[in-house]
Order: structure tokens, then sequence, then C-alpha cells
């Protein structure tokens, strides 16, 4: 168990600078998900914490230690790779093993490390299979056992998930966070999957371009993201962004302004009748809808800016037909336009 | 309509795909192929069952076989010697090159260093100079260096090959970065990461590699004929040469020793068959 700090961290390829100078710190035992668009620097942050990569300014801790020297092996992580890196020519029980390769451990301890993680993973029955013959799902158990019998002072995750398809990730998800439940050891994880950063983290690190926007709770970072970018990172669909100005105190939306509002397409409800006094009120011509279930998506144009509501399931308005949706005043974002940084709510 | 006759027409298309006159002229080529490599083959194995009075007899089937001429053959002592010769330089030749040419070509494959380039287009660059060219300069350093008719001599040569360096670099190139970095966490060190992780999972080309290596070599000619003069250091094909010219005419034992040089061919080759026609595919370049 161990604490992870990145201080000013900096990586350089060559004169092209990836990550600009983070700070972050993970707590004993947290489960910390990083997120951001593809190119952003995780899989940087992540490789320069388990020595794959060097660091080419600040500091790295793990626990007491500044590891920025350390070879892979001495930081005592165990890493899980997105295509799982787990060996075709070995049996799941020597995949498990390989984890433990270097350790001075006797015989016996090794295979009870190995049968123990094979039963919490529910590997039992295929110990002596080869991977050619395991589905995705379980190939990605088996690299998470690897990892685990190693008992390491953390886990890194880079996109575990990314080649199982949505039902397995769903179950996967569940499970990951079981097992950290479960072994309390501190994570790092990173995904280009928002709805893996919402479900399964205590902290959420949003990235982007090399720098670190915002970090917190997955509720603090949906209710009140930083900016623009985070806002519509976070959270599915994306926030609506409609530019306007406020007078006496009210939303109004029509394109003119400084301001930015952000809507959240939960917080924009379809509904017919009065409009409550301090709402912001949109109408527009419905271009499609999705009917989800218990509600139905509905994405109207909005003097030519798209923009998608909700509508609750039994009353689907028809497409071509006008709708007019509303939002709350606390439930309505507000971002300076220039910046694109939050201003907040008005509650 | 019933399901029967359904079935009956849909049926029908599926022998005549397989009679398309592109298949029946594909076929017969390769019979006429087949049949104009293995004959000679066989007249060798046929003719080595033969005494001497019925060598001009050209049944294949000979009428009295006999196994005389083995006996005779294998009880000169000098073509065990041989036999044991080409061995030895064909499989240390071959482990040599599994060794060497798959460490080289991971190095190129998988560490990025200064003059990496350079080095790789260097290596490549010997594939384009001919052995025949390159027979002088080795027989001069063999003589300087006193190589002169020992196995090493034979040997040096095909140590490590640009080719086989090439295909393993090719190969090591498919190996994703994830299972060597998974490794180094794990603890293991590079040459670890390399024998215990890299190998295995290039085994396909390692025994193209390997299958290549030792039928080059057992059927060697040009270089260990100049290198070695003694007697009891020719491989098989030098000794059979000179053996030929000393038995003159008698082609029975000719053909004996040309099916005993040929029979470790053939075990290979039904041993790694399935091997042998992937490599081929693998290594496509191999001229
Ligand atoms: N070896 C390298 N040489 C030069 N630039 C690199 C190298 N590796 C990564 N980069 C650059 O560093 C930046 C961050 O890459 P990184 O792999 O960390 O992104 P990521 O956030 O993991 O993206 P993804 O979601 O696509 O995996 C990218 O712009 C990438 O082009
Ligand atoms: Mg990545």
């Amino acid at each position: 168990m161990a604490t992870i700090t990145l201080d000013k961290l900096v990586k350089s390829y060559g004169k092209a600078r990836v990550i600009h100078g983070i700070d972050l710190e993970v707590r004993d035992g947290e489960f910390v998900v990083f997120v951001g668009p593809s190119g952003c620097g995780k899989s940087t942050t992540l490789r320069m914490i388990a020595g794959l990569e060097e660091v080419s300014g600040g500091e790295i801790r793990i626990g007491d230690n500044v590891v920025n020297e350390l070879d892979p092996k001495a930081r005592n992580i165990a890493m899980v790779f997105q295509n799982y890196a787990i060996y075709p020519h070995m049996t799941v029980r020597q995949n498990i093993a390989f984890g433990l390769y270097t350790t001075k451990l006797g015989k016996e301890e090794k295979n009870r490390r190995v049968e123990e993680a094979g039963r919490i993973l529910g590997l039992t029955p295929f110990l002596d299979r080869r991977p050619a013959a395991l589905s995705g799902g379980q190939r990605q158990r088996v690299a998470i056992g690897r990892a685990m019998v190693r008992e390491p002072a953390a886990f890194l995750f880079d996109e575990p998930l990314s080649n199982l398809d949505a039902q397995l990730r769903a179950q996967m998800r569940i499970e990951i966070k079981a097992l950290h439940h479960r072994l309390g050891t501190t994570i790092a994880y990173v995904t280009h999957d928002q709805v893996e950063a919402m479900t399964m983290a205590d902290r959420i690190v949003v990235m982007r371009d090399g720098h670190i926007l915002q970090s917190g709770p997955p509720m603090e970072i949906y209710d009140d993201p930083v900016d623009v970018f985070t806002a519509r990172f976070i959270g599915t669909p994306s926030m609506n962004i409609l530019p306007g100005r406020e007078a006496d105190g009210r939303a109004v939306a029509d394109g003119d302004g400084g301001l930015l509002f952000g809507i959240r397409p939960q917080d924009l409800l379809v509904r017919e009748g009065a409009v409550a006094a301090d709402a912001l009120e949109l109408t527009g011509t419905v271009t499609a809808v999705e009917p989800l279930g218990p509600e139905t998506l509905v994405h109207f144009d909005l003097a030519g800016q798209p923009v998608i509501a909700t509508a609750p399931a039994r009353a689907v308005p028809e497409v071509g037909s006008q709708v007019s949706a509303q939002a709350a005043r606390s439930e309505i974002h507000r971002f300076d336009r220039k910046t694109e940084r939050s201003l907040g709510r008005r509650r | 309509m019933t399901a029967a006759t359904a079935t009956a027409r849909e049926a029908r298309p599926l022998p005549m795909a397989r009679l398309r006159p592109g298949r029946i002229v594909t076929w017969t080529v390769l019979f006429i192929g087949g049949v104009l490599m293995v004959t000679p083959l066989l007249f060798m194995f046929s003719t080595s069952l033969k005494d001497a009075g019925q060598i001009y007899d050209l049944r294949l089937i000979p009428e009295d076989p006999t196994l005389a001429n083995y006996f005779e053959v294998l009880g000169d002592g000098r073509f065990l010697r041989w036999f044991l010769n080409s061995s030895l330089v064909a499989i240390a030749v071959t482990l040599s090159n599994v060794f060497f040419d798959s460490l080289v070509g991971y190095t190129l494959a998988k560490f990025r260093f200064r003059g990496r380039q350079f080095v790789f287009l260097a290596i490549l660059s010997t594939l384009m100079i001919p052995t025949e060219m390159l027979v002088i300069p080795w027989y001069l350093m063999s003589a300087n260096f006193g190589w002169l008719d020992t196995y090493w001599g034979i040997m040096f040569p095909g140590m490590m090959t640009a080719f086989g360096t090439f295909l393993m670099k090719q190969f090591f190139e498919t190996v994703p970065d994830d299972f060597l970095e998974a490794a180094r966490i794990d603890g293991l060190n590079e040459f670890a990461i390399w024998w215990r992780v890299a190998m295995p999972l290039v085994t396909p080309a390692l025994s193209a590699l390997a299958i290549f290596t030792f039928l080059g070599n057992w059927t060697a000619f040009f270089w260990p004929l100049i290198v070695t003069t003694s007697s009891e250091l020719y491989t098989l094909p030098i000794g059979l040469t000179s053996f030929a010219v000393e038995q003159a005419i008698r082609w029975e034992m000719i053909m004996t020793g040309a099916a005993l040089a040929t029979i470790p061919t053939l075990i290979v080759f039904l041993l790694l068959q399935r091997y042998i026609v992937r490599g081929v595919m693998l290594a496509g370049l191999k001229g």
C-alpha cells in the first residue's frame, strides 16, 4: 500500500513536450481514474509511474521514496495492459505465476497465491488451459491475477477494458471495483471512457493536452466542472452549450453576450404548459428522437444549433414537430465565453 | 416442390465448381512437376537396392532387391565420418543462427539506439553480395587465421546470416511491446525477457530459420570443397563427389551414397512438414 505523488512531472520527446508539469497526490488505497481524449498524455503519465518511460522533469514518489531513477521492478507496482499481455505459450497458471517470477517466495507460497488469485477471479476451472481457450474477459482476469499475486503497493491499469464488448465491460467494471474494495490497494486507472471513470473512481483526474484540468470525486466533477471541456467530457450525452447573456438574473440563450450556458440533457425537460418563473425555455424543431425506455432523448434545432433534451418515456414527440423544453435556473452552468472557465451556477 | 429436390438443386453447383478448367490445369501441371521431381529420387533409391548386374535394368522395383550396397558403403568408415562431419556442421551452424540471428534481430526490432538504422542497413546490404564474391576473402581470412581444413573453417561464414537476422527482426516486430513491458515490470532482466518471453512467441519463424539453415548447410558444396583438403574433414556432399570419382562407373554404389545422404533431409522434411510449409510462406523471399 502506498501513496503516489507526482510533483511538477514533465515528459518531453525530443523537443516536443507532452506532459506539462502536472501535480497530483494519490492517497493510500485510493482509486484514481485518469480520463481525457486520445493523445492527452494519460498513458505516458501512467508509464512514467510504472518506470517504463523516463521522467524528463519533476518527481515521482511512491510512499516516501523518489522513484524517478528506479527500475520498474524496484517500484513494487503491477500493471495491467489493454491487450492483456498474457503469454500464449503458457497456461493460465503459469501466466499468473509469472508475476512472481523474480520473487524469492517458497514454492508452496507461490502456489497458494496463484490458487487464491484464481479463486477470487473465478479462474479455478481454467488454470491449466492456454489463453487461446479463454474469452476476452477471462484473459483480462488472468492479467489481473498476474498483477494480484505480486501483492504490489499499487496497481496501474491502462485501458484494460477497451478490447471487451459493452456487456462484458460493464461486468468487469463492477468486478474491478469489487476487487479494489476487497484488496484496498491504491489503483491508478487510465481510460478514455467517461462512464468507466464515473462508475469506478474515488477520484477522477481529467486531462487534456498534457495538463490536469480538474481532479475530484466523480459527482463533484459532474456537478461543478471547471470549464466547458470537462463539462462536455463527463456525462452522456454531452452537456448542451449555448451562447447567451443574463437579464434580470435570468438566462437568455439568444446567441449574444459574453456567457456560455451549459445544460445537461437530463436537466432540459420537454414539457407542455407553463414555464416556471426563473426557468430557461428553449423551443425548436425536432430532428431526431432516441427512445431509451425510461426516457427519450429529443434532438431539436434551436436557431441552427443542435440541442438535446429529455422527454418522459411515453411522451415521444414527432420528428418535425415543435417542442419546448425547460431547465431550472439552478441546473444551468455558466461559463465565460472567452476563457471557457466556469462561473458557477445561480442557485 | 419437396425439400429433396431443392437440396438436389443446391447441391449440384458444388462438384461443378471443383472441376473448373482452371483447377484441372493447375492439378495437371502440379502432377507433372511432381513426377518430374520425384522420379530421379525414386530411381536413386531403386538403383541403390540393385546389384551391379541389374543397374541397367530400368525397372523401378528391383527384381531382386538387396541391401548389400548399403553394408558396403557404411562398411567403408569414411562415409560414416563424412556423415558425422555434415551433422556436426549443420547442427552447430543451425544452433548458432537460431541464437545469434534472433538476438540481433530482437535488438534491432525492439531497442531504439543511435546507429540502429545504419547497422540494419549494413546487415541488409550483405544480402546483395553473392557467395561467389565472398569466397576469396573468406579463404584469405581462413588462411591468415589458420582456419583452413578445420571444422571452424567450414562453419564460420554461416554462423550468422543477414537473411536470418532480417527474418527474425521482421518477426520480433510483430510481438506487441506490452508483452515485453509486462515482463519488465515483473522484474525480468532484458536477456530473460528475450529468452523467456519473446523467443517463444516467434517459434514459427525460429523453426523456419532452423529448417532452412540445416538443409542449406547439409547440402552446402562450394565453400566446404574449397576450405577442406583432408578427407577426414569432408562433409557429405564433398565426400560423395570424391567417392563417385573413385567408384567410376559403379552406379549402384554412388546411388547408395546419395540415398544415405538424402535420408536425413527426408526425415527433417517428414517430421517438420507442417513447419516447412508455414516457413516457406513466412519467409516468402528466400531465393
Ligand atoms: N514515443 C513517443 N515519441 C513521441 N511522441 C510520443 C511518444 N509516445 C507518445 N507520444 C505523444 O505523447 C502524447 C501523449 O500520448 P499518450 O499515449 O500518453 O496518450 P493517451 O492519453 O494515452 O492517448 P490514448 O487514449 O490514445 O491512449 C501524444 O501526443 C503522443 O503523440
Ligand atoms: Mg493510452
